[in-house]
Formats: C-alpha cells, sequence, structure tokens
C-alpha cells in the first residue's frame, strides 16, 4: 500500500483518506493507455491503409478519413476518455487509479480539460521529464497539469471494497479472531503474487501456529496447493482452530 | 465479550448494509442520472458508512474491514461531490457569464498583448527593412523563393492540397499556437511574452519582406479575412497566459498553488472560445483565403464580421439575456 495519504474533511466530521498514487503507479497507467491509443490509431491506419485502401499522404483528400480519425484517437484519447470516463481511462482502471479533485470529490469536465491542455508543458522537452520531476518534487505527487486543474489521481481500492463483503460471509460463518481472519484472507487473496517460496514458508509457519498441540514438521511435506487447501479450509470455517489467538499469529 | 467478538458481531450486523450500499455505488457510477430518492438514499448511506468507519477505525485501525470501509467512504464522497452535467445550461452559462468576465477580467491584458505583438511587428518590419538578409531568421527557405520569383508562396496552394486538409492542418497548429502561448505563462509569462512578440516580428518582417518585391497588397489579400480573428485569438490566449504567470508571481490569495489553480479555473472557458474561434478562421484559410475566386470586398466583409462575431462572444453580448442591454443603457444614463 502507498505511504503517501490525504486526509480531507469532509460534511460528516469523519474525514476521508486518500491514498496518493506516486510516480510508478502514474507510469504504469500512461503506459497502458499509450500502448491502447497507439493499437487503435495503428488499427485505423491498416483499416483504412490496406483494407479500404484509402491513401495515407497527408495531401490527398483520403487523408481526412486514414490520417485525421487516427490523429485524433492518439492525441484526443486521454481528455475525451477521461471526461467520458469522469476521471478514469482504461489504463487507470487497470492501474487501479482514478482522478478527484483536491476535495476528494468527481474531478469535473473544465478541470480534466486543464490538465490535459498542460500535457504540452508536462511532457516538456520529451518523454513527461517535466511531469515526472513534478510528481517527484510535490507534497502530493501532482504534475503540472494536475496543479493547474486541482486534480490528485489517487488508489481506488476495488480489491478492499471486495474482501469487504467477503469477510462478512467469513465473520459469520468462521470462529477465527477476526484478525486472523482477516489474515489468512489476505494471504490467500495475494497467493498468486508471493514468491513460492516465501508463500511456502508464510503458509507452513501460520499453520503451525494454528495447531500449537500438533506436529511442526507435519506441515513440511505439503505441496504449495494443498497448503493453500488447507488455508482456505481454515478460512472458510470447514476446519476450526481453537484457542489460536490473534497473538500467536 | 472481548473487543474480538464485538467487533464480529457488528461486521455481521452491518454487512447487510455495506452490500447493498456496494451495489448502489455500482449502479449509480454507470449512470448519468439519479432520481431524488436514490439521491437521499445515498446521502443516508454516506453518513452511515462515515459512522461504521470511524467504529472500525477504533476497534480495528490497520484491519481490511477499515480498508474496504475507506474505499467504499471514498467512493460515496466522490458520488454525492458529483457535478451534473450541464448540456445545453451549461453551454450557455459559459457563453453568457464564464467566457465574458474571463475576458472582461484580461481587458488590460488583451490590450497589452495587442501593443506587444504590434511593437514586435513594428521592429520585424524595422529589422528586415534595414537589413533584408535577416529574412531567413523569419521565414522559410521556400517561402523567400517563392516571393522573389515574384508570386506568393500561399498561390496556387489549394491545387496542390485539398482545402479541407489544409483547414485542418492549420487550425490544429494554429489551436497549438494558442494553447503554447496560454501554458507559457506557468514560466511567469516570460514564455508568453516571448511566443507574442515572436509572431509579432515575424508577421512584421514577411510583410516588409513581401513589400520589398511588391507583393504586399497580395498578402494582405490572403490575410484579411482569416488574419484579424486568428491574431486576436493568438493576443486573448497570450492575455491568459500572462495571468497564469502573474497568479504564480504574484499570488492574490492563499498559496501560488491555490491561485495558479483558481487563475486556470478562471481563463480556460475563453481557450475553449479560442478553439472554437480557430477552427472557424482554419476553414476561412484553407477555403476562402487563398481562393483567387473570393473578390477583396467579400474577404474584407467576412474579416470584419468574423472579428464582431468574436467581439461580441468575448462582450457577452451575443448571448445576454434579455434585458441586459436596458439595464446596462439605465447604469449609463444613471451614472
Amino acid at each position: 500500500m502507498p505511504g503517501e495519504q490525504v486526509f480531507v474533511q469532509s460534511a460528516t466530521g469523519v474525514d476521508l483518506t486518500l491514498n496518493i498514487a506516486g510516480p510508478g503507479h502514474r507510469s504504469y497507467a500512461f503506459i497502458i493507455d499509450w500502448h491502447i491509443r497507439l493499437l487503435l490509431a495503428g488499427a485505423w491506419l491498416l483499416l483504412t491503409g490496406f483494407f479500404l485502401k484509402l491513401s495515407l499522404n497527408a495531401r490527398s483528400h483520403d487523408a481526412l478519413l486514414s490520417l485525421l480519425p487516427a490523429a485524433v484517437i492518439y492525441f484526443l484519447y486521454h481528455p475525451i476518455l477521461e471526461v467520458a470516463m469522469r476521471g478514469r481511462t482504461p489504463g487507470k482502471r487497470m492501474a487501479g487509479l482514478m482522478l478527484v479533485d483536491r476535495g476528494g470529490g468527481t474531478a469535473g469536465t473544465t478541470a480534466l480539460l486543464i490538465r490535459n491542455l498542460f500535457r504540452l508543458v508536462d511532457c516538456m522537452p520529451a518523454l513527461y521529464v517535466v511531469g515526472l520531476v513534478s510528481c517527484f518534487f510535490t507534497a502530493q505527487r501532482v504534475r503540472i497539469g494536475d496543479m493547474a486543474a486541482g486534480t490528485l489521481l489517487v488508489l481506488d481500492d476495488a480489491a478492499a471494497e471486495q474482501s469487504l463483503t467477503r469477510l462478512e460471509a467469513l465473520a459469520a460463518r468462521s470462529r477465527l479472531p477476526l484478525d486472523v481472519l482477516e489474515l489468512l484472507d489476505q494471504i490467500i487473496d495475494r497467493w498468486p503474487d508471493l514468491e513460492p517460496n516465501n508463500r511456502l514458508l508464510i503458509a507452513r509457519s501460520l499453520l503451525a501456529r494454528m495447531h500449537p498441540g500438533g506436529d511442526a514438521g507435519q506441515w513440511s511435506h505439503l505441496t504449495g496447493s494443498e497448503l493453500r487447501a488447507r488455508l482456505l479450509e481454515l478460512r472458510d470455517g470447514a476446519a476450526t482452530a481453537t484457542g489460536a489467538g490473534s497473538g500467536d499469529v | 465479550m472481548s473487543e474480538s467478538t464485538d467487533m464480529r458481531a457488528w461486521i455481521v450486523a452491518r454487512a447487510g448494509a455495506w452490500r447493498s450500499m456496494v451495489q448502489s455505488i455500482t449502479d449509480l457510477r454507470q449512470r448519468r442520472r439519479a432520481t431524488v430518492e436514490e439521491s437521499l438514499n445515498a446521502v443516508e448511506a454516506y453518513r452511515g458508512l462515515a459512522r461504521d468507519l470511524a467504529t472500525s477505525r477504533r476497534l480495528a485501525p490497520a484491519s481490511r474491514t477499515t480498508a474496504g470501509l475507506e474505499a467504499l467512504y471514498s467512493q460515496l464522497h466522490a458520488l454525492i461531490g458529483r457535478k451534473p452535467r450541464g448540456g445545453g445550461a451549461a453551454l450557455l452559462a459559459l457563453l453568457r457569464t464564464d467566457i465574458p468576465s474571463a475576458a472582461h477580467l484580461l481587458r488590460s491584458r488583451i490590450a497589452g498583448m495587442a501593443c506587444l505583438m504590434a511593437l514586435g511587428a513594428i521592429a520585424g518590419w524595422w529589422l528586415i527593412s534595414a537589413y533584408p538578409t535577416l529574412i531567413g531568421l523569419v521565414a522559410s527557405e521556400e517561402m523567400i523563393d517563392h516571393v522573389e520569383r515574384g508570386h506568393l508562396w500561399t498561390e496556387g496552394i489549394i491545387n496542390i492540397t485539398p482545402s479541407s486538409i489544409l483547414s485542418v492542418r492549420i487550425l490544429a497548429n494554429n489551436i497549438a499556437v494558442s494553447v503554447f502561448a496560454f501554458c507559457a505563462g506557468i514560466f511567469l509569462a516570460i514564455g508568453t511574452f516571448y511566443l507574442v512578440a515572436l509572431n509579432g516580428l515575424m508577421l512584421g518582417g514577411v510583410f516588409a519582406f513581401v513589400h520589398q518585391h511588391g507583393l504586399a497588397a497580395a498578402l494582405f489579400t490572403f490575410i484579411i479575412a482569416h488574419g484579424p480573428v486568428e491574431l486576436s485569438v493568438i493576443c486573448v490566449a497570450g492575455a491568459a497566459g500572462v495571468a497564469l504567470g502573474e497568479s504564480i508571481a504574484r499570488p492574490i490569495s492563499g498559496t501560488r498553488r491555490d491561485s495558479f489553480q483558481a487563475c486556470a479555473h478562471e481563463v480556460a472557458p475563453l481557450l475553449l472560445l479560442c478553439a472554437a474561434l480557430l477552427v472557424g478562421c482554419g476553414f476561412i484559410e484553407g477555403f476562402i483565403s487563398p481562393d483567387p475566386a473570393f473578390p477583396m470586398a467579400s474577404r474584407i466583409t467576412i474579416g470584419s464580421c468574423y472579428w464582431l462575431l468574436m467581439w461580441a462572444l468575448l462582450s457577452g453580448r451575443l448571448f445576454a439575456p434579455p434585458g441586459a442591454a436596458q439595464a446596462r443603457r439605465r447604469r449609463l444614463n444613471s451614472s
């Protein structure tokens, strides 16, 4: 999870916490978007140039149907999609990011257009150097366009939202302490992303602590998928581990 | 009972409400409009969620439950604060209020930019008149060749490039110049001054050069239909850029960042108008200006009418509410 957060006062008196996206998240989303718009523009050129046999010469009439739409896709991808998707683009969505205003609200159309206008400055002299430098040196990791528009790029934690509803079902079924249940849920959730050796170690250590009376070596012969199955059983309440306190784990 | 048991019971009790909230947030996010009842329900859910989040932060600050509630709370916060898409009413407000007020705010700077451009043009004229060999600084080799052979580079251009393509290229270039004149304002307006003065210098220099070859009248004929608005728009965008630079150098309220943001939002509507006007200029420059079939009188009429339209849009007179003219007259009489 990110280290940087912004706290916004809300009308309810309970502050809103926004997790700021750093330069890495930004670059990741931008690279995805860049590939998408490049592919779309390229696909259009391919369609018009090779299949519809339109001329790709910039001085011919055909350029209105071949080159112009490709240029529009490439250059207006960000402003059009950000406005249409209310602060998101496919790249931002895949990277789990969204644009909000400084109050945590949905960014308005004017703000999004201003943000995109200043790409001209942010991309100078090349490869978004100005924008990246600005992200590294500003407190809220914003580029010049964000400063002008008053927008923030924040993490859109959809996984946490999903785990909330899942946890409720687990809490109702399982007799495990809640913090243990959360830990189990998190390990299972992140299982594919963890290093194979590390996840085996974590799973064995967790299972050994959950069964304090048993033989600690009994888990060492289990394979990764077997260990995961045991963890799933524990989480879903099929097996109970009474007496395993949160402090033990 | 332990705190963990309390928390479990609380999660189980509240889970139904959270589930329905997740569902309604997903629904509302995908829709453009919500009914009054749905909106009120969302506000009520927001209040409930704030209470739940406060409880969760107290009982289990670093838990996934809290993280999930934080995510839900921020989504609902954004959803409730979402401004409606304005449509026609927003466009009318833009034309009736936002653009005229921004133009009024920038009027002295627009005049200043016009003076700077005029000074640049005079300097360019003098420079090329005194040192004709310096024309290479402000004109391309191709342009110089054409003029030295006794005709403008614009002659016969529509025989080479279709007007539609020419228009698109010209308008894209002009919009880029105007946007750059605006954005360059963040360098304490120095970039904007440079750009506007350079445009003036090039205009004066090219006019001096074509005058030396007896083609000044032909160039005037070419630019009179689109030039007045095109040059005015560069001045307006430059003025917006200067305001931006000034907001950073001399912040009026709050921090420099606040001032910069407020100024960008205030002058942004003008940029939209500039872009729209430049689209018109591009079409005039692509279809009318290079076409010898259009006589001088019609070019002057088009140029002056288009400039008047720009002025009417900037002053807000074109979309003024009914009765605004009488109110203005009464105000003038009373003063």
